[in-house]
């Protein structure tokens, strides 16, 4: 057993097994999660035009976790945080967090300037958005 | 690489030692990634709000659908898979130079630095290709009733709303031709500014890559004793290549 020690402030050397296994079955899951990401991609393209909005925001949404997943495979595994001591890793993840609350906040200030754009401050009806007129069948009332 | 078995009741906090059972050299690099990815987490968000904010936006599977040597041909997303697998692999490739550092094997370590220099440098050239070929384009655009043909650029966005149809044929055009209308400014510089920032990343990590090959081919590291200098050097480059997952996810795919 090699005495590798790194710096004198580390206090418990990490035990080294041996094998590669582990590093070349995440480089699997990495480049299966990929090659999914890009199926959902080519699937949003293929049919652009017949899908229904809320079918492209799920997909989209399945897309962006399949890219966590990978974050976190990436960050655990081959950065190696996931055998670190775990106030290390609460250091790193817990700001992290706080990206949830900048994502939601600013793609919801960018959703109110299109429509404040859109009906230039609320003082017009939104020309982009298409308004079904009421069906009309025979024997309505108008 | 197994859990450190560290005994409960440890006081990490008492003096003498690091209170995260790591050197600070490897702290600091972590909290050196975190400024780096809010940086980048503010640049990819803030694209993330213009983009929402206008009504057309530039569709990646029209503006990215070449191949090197492939012509005209249309192949989106492919191009952008290379990249991103070209990444994903030197990323494997430094983890085992890493692992073959805490086996204190030096030819093991320089063999896969090697490989990982060569993805990076790779990567880059792929960069380089598609910086080119965004730049010196020719996509038709219909500005004041003249067709032109302009490149991507920071300041031309050639992907804005498609030319109706009925207006092609007034033209004397034919109405498959895909002629489009000047998209939103915005789109050159979000592109060419968080792409060319990795790059810049991508470039310098190399470069690290480079040093550290050198130093570990004239033995500094066995000196030493330890490959930990191997170790901070992957986590910057595992987290270039996060940052490209994200980019590659912003851009292309959503």
């Amino acid at each position: 057993m090699s005495a590798h020690t790194s710096s004198p402030e580390v206090t418990f050397q990490p035990e080294h097994s041996g094998g590669t296994k582990k590093i070349w079955k995440i480089f699997w899951v990495l480049s299966a999660l990929t090659i999914i990401e890009l199926a959902l991609g080519y699937f949003l393209y293929a049919k652009s035009g017949s899908l229904g909005y809320p079918v492209i925001i799920s997909t989209k949404i399945v897309i962006g976790l399949l890219t966590l997943a990978k974050a976190y495979y990436i960050v655990s595994v081959f950065m190696h945080l996931g055998d670190e001591v775990r106030n290390l890793i609460m250091t790193i993840v817990v700001p992290l967090i706080l990206f949830v609350w900048f994502i939601i906040a600013f793609l919801a200030d960018g959703e109110s300037w299109k429509n404040l754009r859109n009906t230039n401050a609320g003082s017009k009806p939104d020309a982009t958005k298409q308004v079904a007129p009421a069906a009309v069948n025979p024997g309505d009332k108008k | 690489m197994s859990t450190t078995t560290i005994p409960a009741g440890t006081k990490w906090w008492s003096g003498g030692k690091s209170p995260f059972n790591a050197s600070y050299g490897k702290v600091m690099m972590w909290y050196f990634l975190m400024s780096d990815a809010f940086t980048f987490g503010a640049f990819l968000i803030s694209y993330g709000t213009i983009r929402f904010s206008v009504n057309h936006w530039a569709d990646p599977n029209q503006v990215f659908n070449a191949f090197p040597f492939a012509g005209h041909a249309n192949l989106p997303l492919a191009f952008v898979s290379l990249m991103t697998f070209i990444l994903i692999f030197s990323s494997v490739t430094m983890v085992l130079a890493v692992h073959e550092g805490h086996k204190m094997n030096r030819k093991g370590v320089e063999k896969y630095m090697i490989l990982t220099i060569i993805g990076g440098i790779g990567f880059l050239s792929c960069q380089a290709w598609e910086w080119t070929h965004m730049i010196t384009g020719d996509h038709k655009v219909l500005v004041d009733g003249v067709i032109e043909e302009w490149g991507t650029t920071v300041t031309k966005n050639p992907w804005g709303p498609a030319v109706p149809a009925e207006t092609l044929t007034q033209m004397g055009l034919s109405a498959t031709e895909h002629i489009n209308t000047p998209g939103p400014i915005a789109f050159g510089g979000y592109f060419f500014g968080i792409t060319g920032f990795h790059g810049f990343h991508v470039l310098s990590g190399v470069v690290i890559n480079i040093i550290m090959y050198i130093k570990t081919k004239l033995g500094h590291f066995d000196q030493r004793g330890h490959y930990e200098m191997i170790e901070k050097a992957g986590l910057y480059w595992h987290f270039v290549d996060l940052v490209w997952v994200f980019v590659f996810l912003c851009f292309y795919l959503v």
